[in-house]
Parts: structure tokens; C-alpha cells; sequence
């Protein structure tokens, strides 16, 4: 750790507000990652006790999900400029800044939500199957990990709409962190979903 | 003594509070959060003191009437007389309410969030509205878990390790197994939530918020061991969380995670199939075995910050504490089957674990001959505070010794269910966690009040408690040897009677130790209103608390930014003030490191 350069930034209360959103967040997403390190240990143990494990065939719904996940974090992406721009400029004059950011936003917030109703569907489906939350082990996890996955994205997608309701209200004062934060955390649900994907695909 | 302030003007993240409910109910200042996590732990510790008075009471009298108890619960006491379930529920409570409340909420919630910011030199936590929801999430944890005394079936029987089969199958497997687990795995889980909130303040607050010349390095070692302990509560929780989540499935989603096909439990086939007992395990003690060094660590940075006070002169290596400490983290995630040597896990991997355990009592071993050694010839100054420091060390090695006995599979397997374990156990992390907590507020009471402690009530109390817990968990470790079997509600088997006049020894210090606390109890009350008025440094210390008003304001340091020029252990060269050069002045030292 550079602790000098640290030290230093840390007298000035701004900066270093900046950078303790920053840290947040990449501490937060070290904790998410042990959660789902520990499902997916307890996938493995479970499966190696069991004798009659059951596999199950995912929707297929959750690949249009996926899909719907990547373009989010692509939107999100797009937005970031223009959001940038609009914050560093009303640091400095007070100005409005483009609406393009706020629209791109906007659309991530869409996806966000799209995504969500995605995974409900999947649920439907699966319910239509007789496949329940207690039905055997591997609809059991697959209820779980989608579950725990939708409620940290319910997180981000309040952080989107945040930003969002931030961003049109015209003389709102944003951090620059609180967007670089959220967006971290939103490709870090993105990369958690394919990862969960993979893992639901070879394992239940 | 401060340079002046920084070109920007230093932005506040909240504004001095106003009104009663924002300065004491739902206050963001970690001051008063830090408070709060105190008293919390001190009606969690007195309740769980008195659930082990009766324990205690009820092994050596099986058939005694206790006074009130039936009042408590009529199934669990008829007659005022505790059946054996009901002291299984007084042990679980007792053991999860001092474990979570007790040694995870004071030594690391309690004194780490009011001290860690000021030792930066930070007017408050990184996010002090999440700082705030920590705690009143833990309360609401807290209310959870003491509800299972009210409910009919009173609180689970499960102890605070809540092992699965049992804990999951409901109530053919006993009393308390009903609602009375439920709560308690909702408690547990809504704690890890609060936990989780807290380790993440902690990082990022040290990371980012500490003074201008504040390196790491010139950190105080108490926040090391509270960054350090952060970091661990951090992966613990994320881990525990999800186990409580499976387990609360298990129990009221009709899942199987953690319950075999083909169980039989009071004469009914369980209608789950194909869970792993194993796996509940293997979960709750890869959180379990960390949590112990949650409870010690912040004990031994306390421990570490006040010996260096009171020999007036440095330890050994600072640096080598902080690298021990270290490694005791990182290590503590590799040990966690040592719990489970008896598990019906491959023996092999009992091997596997095995080493790891040998190996972590390196950096502990280091740790205390580096305190022995700092002492060698030091003229220490006798308070309260130390005389507590001094016997965290004894009670550290004496409960420590018997964890190599405890690290080897082959003596394991005879000691594991024993009172030995009880004895291993009480003395490392209970008691010894618990001197840490005592050393801090006589150390540090002066600053959080304004007032003094009275010295010679402390050193009362110190005596008692010292005394009376080798009393009470010394012969423990005898009687394991001797094979008393822990959580029996009585001991009438031929092979235990001869043990009983050890027990009654045991109950009879166990009560006098405990009517002793109430000495520290009237201390602390009545100093808080009429003890002597504290200077700004009674102790003559060197960390950046000791440069601010007792009690500090608001906002900590004023309009001041403190700015850092050394170490938290020069004492013993000579400075202005002494034999202690202060963190924040700008005097020049010879031969500083
Ligand atoms: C010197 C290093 C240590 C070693 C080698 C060690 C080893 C062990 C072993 C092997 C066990 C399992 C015994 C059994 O259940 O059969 C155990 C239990 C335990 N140890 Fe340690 N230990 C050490 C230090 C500590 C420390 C520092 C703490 C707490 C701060 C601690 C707290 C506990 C607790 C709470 C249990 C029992 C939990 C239960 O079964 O309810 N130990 N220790
Ligand atoms: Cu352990």
C-alpha cells in the first residue's frame, strides 16, 4: 500500500471522501464474493453427500437475461462520460450538462429492471414444472443463488435510480465517486451473474 | 502544535447534531455509536453472567429450586426446578449471547468505533449513516435472540454452534427446537448483516481517512488489531450469513440442505432427503474459528496500546506485533476443522488440519514473548488498566497451553466433549477477551466520560477476577481430563460423583466472581457522575485521543487537522513533556526509527 501517497491525500477531506466510496465499495464486493463462495462450497459438499442428485435443466430464459445483463453494463458504460462531464463541469461553472448521460442511465435502470423480470419468469417456468424452493436440492440452490443475486442487484438498481434522480434535478450536487462506485458495483453483479450461470449450468 | 488547516476548508460529513434523538437515540457520531455497542455488550454480559450462575447452581443442586425461574418459564422450570432441556436452553443463550454480544460487540464495536477515527486523526467514520444502521441492526439482533426466552417453548437447545441435523429438523427433536431456533437464526443472521456494515466502516475509515503524516505504520497497534479484525469479521460474516440463510430454509422452507435422507429423530422419519450434517460444520466453523480471533485480536491490540504505557518504554518490535497479528488473521482461515476432528471427517483431512493449528500458535507465541520480554526489567506503572493488561497475558498463555494438546487429532478425540475444551475455551477467548475489555475502559473511561475511575476499587475488582477465574476455569481443564462430559445438566453417573466436591468449588467462585462484577458495575456508574474530573491525559500517552478535550466534541478534533510527526511509542526519550514525545508534535527525536 502506498501509505505516503494515502496519508497526504487523506488531508484533504474531500479526496479522501472520494476515495473512501471507492475502497466501500471494493470492500463490500469482498464480502458479496465470500457469500457466494460459500454457496457455491456448499453446492460442491452437497452434491459429493448426495447419492440421487438430481440435475435439473435451466430455462432458458436466463440466457435472454444474460444477454440483457451484458447490455446493461454496456449502457452503463455509455452513460459514464457524458455523467462525468456533466459533474466535473458543474464542479466548475455551475452549468447544465447534457442529457445524453441521464438517458443512458435511464436505460441501464430499463434493463436493470428487465433483467429482474427475467428471473421471475424463470421462476415461473420452473414452478410450472412442479420444480419448487423444496423440491430437491438443485431447485433448492437455484432458488437461493437467483434470489441472493436479485436482492445485491435490487441494491445496485437503487444506486442507478439515485444517480438518476440526481443527475435531472438541475441544481443537485453529485460526487464523482458515488457514479464510479455504482458503476463498479453494477459490472460486478453482471460478472457474478455469468459466473453464477456457469455454475448452475455444470453443477445443478 | 497544529499546523493550520488544510486549503480547503475541511467539509464535515454531517453537522454538529441537534435535538435529543440525533445526538443520543439515532446519533451518526461514532462516539456515541461506540457507547451504544458498550452497553449493549454490558446488559448482554450481565444477562449472560446470571444464565451461568444458574447453570452453574443448578449442577451442583440438580433438584434445587431456583427462586423466579418457574416465573421465567413453566415448562422449562416446574416447580422452579430446571429440567435438563431447559438447562440446554440457558447454556445455548448463554454461550450465543457472549459470544456474539458480549466478545464480538465490545472489544472490536464498542472501542473500536469510538477510538479507531480519533487515532487516525478523522473527524468520524467513513459512512457514519451506515455506522449507525450497524448498531441498531445488532439491537434489533439482540431483541430477536432474548425473545426465545419468552416464547412457550422457551430458547433453543442447540448451544451456540446450533449443529445440524438437530438444528434443522424442528421440534420432534426437542424443546426450543421450534420458534426458539428460528429466532435464533434469524438473530444470528440479522447480526451478521450489522457485522458486515461495521467491518466495512472500519476498513475504508482507516484506509482513507487517516491525518496528513498518519502512515500506517504510525498507526496505534490497537487499530491495527481493529483494521485486522475488520478485515476478518469481514469474510467471516459473508460466510456465516449465508449458513444461518440454508439453516432458516431448512427449518420453514422444507429444504434439505442440511438434513440426511432416511433420518429418524424421536421415532419419525424426517420428510428431507439427502442433506450433509458435515456441511452445516464445515460453514459455521470457517466463520467460527475466525470469530475467535475477532474476540481476541482487538483484547490483544488494547493490551499491546496500554503495556506500552505503563513500562514507559517501547516493546520489543511494534512491527513484529503487527506482522503477528497479520498472520494470525490469514492463518485463522486455514484451522477452521480442528473443530471437527470427531465429525466423522476423513481423518486424513483431520491430518490436513492439524498442521495449520500448530502452525498459528507461532505468531500467538511470538505475540507473548514479545510482551514478556518488553516487561524484563521495565518499572511498570501499577493501574488498573495494566494490572488487567498484564492478566490478559497469564490468562492468553494459560488457555492457550492446552490448545496444542487440543491441535493434535489423537488427544482430541478423548478431550473433545469434555470440560476440557469448556476450560480451553473460557480462559483464551472468554476471559481473556474479556480483560481486554476491562483494561480499555479503565484505561480509556477518562476520555469517553471526563471523569476518573476510582484506582482502588479497580484494583479490588482486578484481584477478585483474577483470582476467582483460575478458580472457576483452571480445574476445568482437571476435570475433562478426568472426563467429565460437557453440556450434562447434572452429573450422576458413578465415574462423575467422585469430580462433584470440584464442581461445587468451582460454583462457589464462579458466584463470587461473579458478585465481584458489581463492583465494576458501582465503579463505573458512579464515576461517570462523581468521579474526579479527567485531564485532557491522565495517562501520560502519546496517541492522538490523549490531544483532544475529555469528552471529546463532535466533532473530534475541532476546526483542527491534526497533523502526525511520529509513532505511538516514543516514551522514553526525552520530550518536552517527559519521558513521551505525543504523536502530533513537531519535536524533533534522536535515533527515531
Ligand atoms: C494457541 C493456539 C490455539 C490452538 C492450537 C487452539 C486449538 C483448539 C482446538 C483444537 C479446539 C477444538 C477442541 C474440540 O472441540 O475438541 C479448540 C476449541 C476452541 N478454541 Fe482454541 N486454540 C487456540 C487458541 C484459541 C484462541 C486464541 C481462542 C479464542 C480467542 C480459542 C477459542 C476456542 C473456542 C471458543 C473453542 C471451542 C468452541 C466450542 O466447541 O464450543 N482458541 N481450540
Ligand atoms: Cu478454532
Amino acid at each position: 500500500m502506498t501509505t505516503d501517497g494515502k496519508a497526504t491525500a487523506a488531508a484533504m477531506n474531500r479526496s479522501s471522501a472520494e476515495e473512501a466510496a471507492k475502497s466501500g465499495i471494493w470492500v463490500g464486493i469482498a464480502a458479496i464474493t465470500m457469500t457466494f463462495a460459500a454457496f457455491t462450497s456448499a453446492i460442491i459438499v452437497r452434491e459429493g453427500t448426495d447419492t440421487s442428485w438430481h440435475h435439473m435443466t435451466l430455462p432458458g430464459v436466463l440466457y435472454l437475461n444474460t444477454l440483457v445483463l451484458i447490455a446493461s453494463s454496456i449502457t452503463l458504460e455509455l452513460s459514464r462520460r457524458p455523467v462525468a462531464a456533466r459533474i466535473s463541469r458543474r464542479e466548475a461553472a455551475g452549468q447544465e450538462g447534457s442529457r445524453s448521460g441521464l438517458l443512458w442511465l435511464l436505460v441501464t435502470l430499463g434493463l436493470g429492471l428487465m433483467f429482474l423480470a427475467g428471473q421471475y419468469a424463470a421462476w415461473r417456468e420452473l414452478a410450472s414444472q412442479g420444480l419448487f424452493l423444496a423440491t430437491n436440492p438443485s431447485s433448492s440452490f437455484f432458488y437461493v443463488l437467483t434470489a441472493v443475486h436479485g436482492v445485491h442487484l435490487l441494491g445496485g438498481l437503487a444506486a442507478l435510480g439515485y444517480l438518476a434522480g440526481k443527475l435531472s434535478m438541475a441544481g443537485a450536487r453529485l460526487r464523482r465517486s458515488t457514479a464510479e462506485a455504482t458503476s463498479i458495483y453494477w459490472h460486478f453483479m453482471g460478472g457474478l451473474w455469468i459466473y453464477l450461470l456457469l455454475v448452475m449450468r455444470t453443477r445443478l | 502544535m497544529q499546523e493550520a488547516s488544510a486549503p480547503q476548508a475541511q467539509q464535515g460529513h454531517h453537522g454538529p447534531p441537534e435535538g435529543f434523538i440525533r445526538k443520543y437515540v439515532f446519533s451518526l457520531d461514532h462516539k456515541v455509536i461506540g457507547k451504544q455497542y458498550y452497553g449493549l455488550a454490558l446488559v448482554a454480559v450481565f444477562i449472560g453472567m446470571t444464565l451461568s450462575w444458574l447453570m452453574r447452581y443448578h449442577l451442583i443442586y440438580p433438584n434445587g429450586k431456583i427462586f423466579g425461574l418457574e416465573l421465567l418459564s413453566k415448562v422449562g422450570a416446574p416447580g422452579g426446578v430446571m429440567t435438563p432441556e431447559y438447562y440446554l436452553s440457558l447454556m445455548t443463550m448463554h454461550g450465543t449471547l457472549m459470544v456474539f454480544f458480549v466478545l464480538t460487540n465490545a472489544p472490536f464495536a464498542a472501542f473500536g468505533n469510538y477510538f479507531l477515527p480519533i487515532q487516525i486523526g478523522a473527524e468520524d467514520m467513513a459512512f457514519p449513516r451506515f455506522n449507525m444502521m450497524s448498531f441498531w441492526v445488532t439491537l434489533v439482533a439482540f431483541l430477536v435472540l432474548v425473545t426465545a426466552f419468552f416464547i412457550p417453548d422457551g430458547p433453543p437447545i442447540s448451544g451456540w454452534t446450533a449443529y445440524a441435523p438437530l438444528s434443522a429438523v424442528g421440534t420432534d427433536a426437542g424443546p426450543g427446537l421450534g420458534w426458539g431456533q428460528n429466532l435464533w437464526g434469524l438473530s444470528i443472521a440479522i447480526f451478521c448483516v450489522g457485522s458486515l456494515l461495521g467491518s466495512l466502516n472500519f476498513i475504508a475509515t482507516t484506509l482513507d481517512l487517516r491525518a496528513k503524516g498518519m502512515t500506517l505504520m504510525r498507526m496505534p497497534l490497537c487499530t491495527w488489531a481493529w483494521f485486522i479484525t475488520a478485515c476478518i469479521s469481514l469474510l467471516a460474516f459473508a460466510v456465516l450469513l449465508p449458513a444461518c440463510l440454508l439453516l432458516v430454509l431448512d427449518r420453514m422452507a422444507g429444504t434439505s440442505f442440511f438434513i440426511p435422507a432416511g433420518l429418524v429423530v424421536s421415532d419419525r422419519l424426517q420428510a428431507h432427503a439427502g442433506g450433509s450434517p458435515l456441511l452445516w460444520q464445515h460453514l459455521f466453523w470457517f466463520f467460527g474459528h475466525p470469530e475467535v480471533y475477532i474476540a481476541i485480536l482487538p483484547a490483544m491490540g488494547i493490551v499491546s496500546h496500554i503495556l506500552i504505557n505503563s513500562i514507559r518504554r517501547p516493546l520489543l518490535s511494534a512491527k513484529v506485533i503487527i506482522y503477528s497479528m497479520m498472520s494470525i488473521g490469514f492463518l485463522s482461515y486455514m484451522v477452521w476443522g480442528h473443530h471437527m476432528f470427531v465429525s466423522g471427517m476423513n481423518p486424513f483431512s483431520s491430518l490436513m488440519f492439524s498442521f495449520p493449528t500448530l502452525t498459528i500458535t507461532i505468531p500467538a507465541t511470538v505475540m507473548t514473548l514479545i510482551w514478556l520480554g518488553s516487561l524484563y526489567g521495565a518499572r511498570i506503572r501499577f493501574t488498573s488498566a495494566s494490572l488487567f493488561a498484564l492478566g490478559f497475558i497469564s490468562m492468553f498463555v494459560s488457555g492457550g497451553v492446552s490448545g496444542f494438546f487440543l491441535a493434535q487429532p489423537s488427544i482430541d478425540i478423548y478431550l473433545h466433549a469434555t470440560y476440557f475444551v469448556v476450560g480451553h475455551f473460557h480462559m483464551v477467548m472468554g476471559v481473556a477477551a474479556i480483560f481486554g475489555v476491562f483494561a480499555g475502559t479503565y484505561f480509556w473511561f477518562p476520555k469517553m466520560t471526563g471523569r476518573m475511575m476510582s484506582e482502588g476499587l479497580g484494583k479490588v475488582h482486578f484481584w477478585f477476577t483474577f483470582i476467582g477465574t483460575y478458580c472457576i476455569f483452571m480445574p476445568f481443564h482437571y476435570l475433562g481430563l478426568a472426563g467429565n462430559v460437557r453440556r450434562y445438566s447434572s452429573f450422576v453417573d458413578d465415574f462423575l460423583l467422585p469430580l462433584m466436591p470440584v464442581h461445587r468449588f468451582i460454583t462457589i467462585a464462579a458466584l463470587i466472581t461473579g458478585a465481584a462484577q458489581f463492583i465494576f458495575l458501582y465503579n463505573l456508574i458512579h464515576s461517570r457522575f462523581r468521579g474526579k474530573v479527567a485531564p485532557v491525559n491522565p495517562w501520560e500517552a502519546t496517541s492522538l485521543e490523549w490531544t483532544i478535550p475529555s469528552p471529546p466534541p463532535w466533532n473530534n478534533f475541532g476546526d483542527r487537522h491534526p497533523v502526525v510527526y511520529h509513532d505511538p511509542h516514543q516514551y522514553g526519550v526525552k520530550g518536552s513533556l517527559g519521558d513521551y514525545v505525543m504523536q502530533d508534535s513537531p519535536e524533533k527525536i534522536e535515533n527515531e526509527s
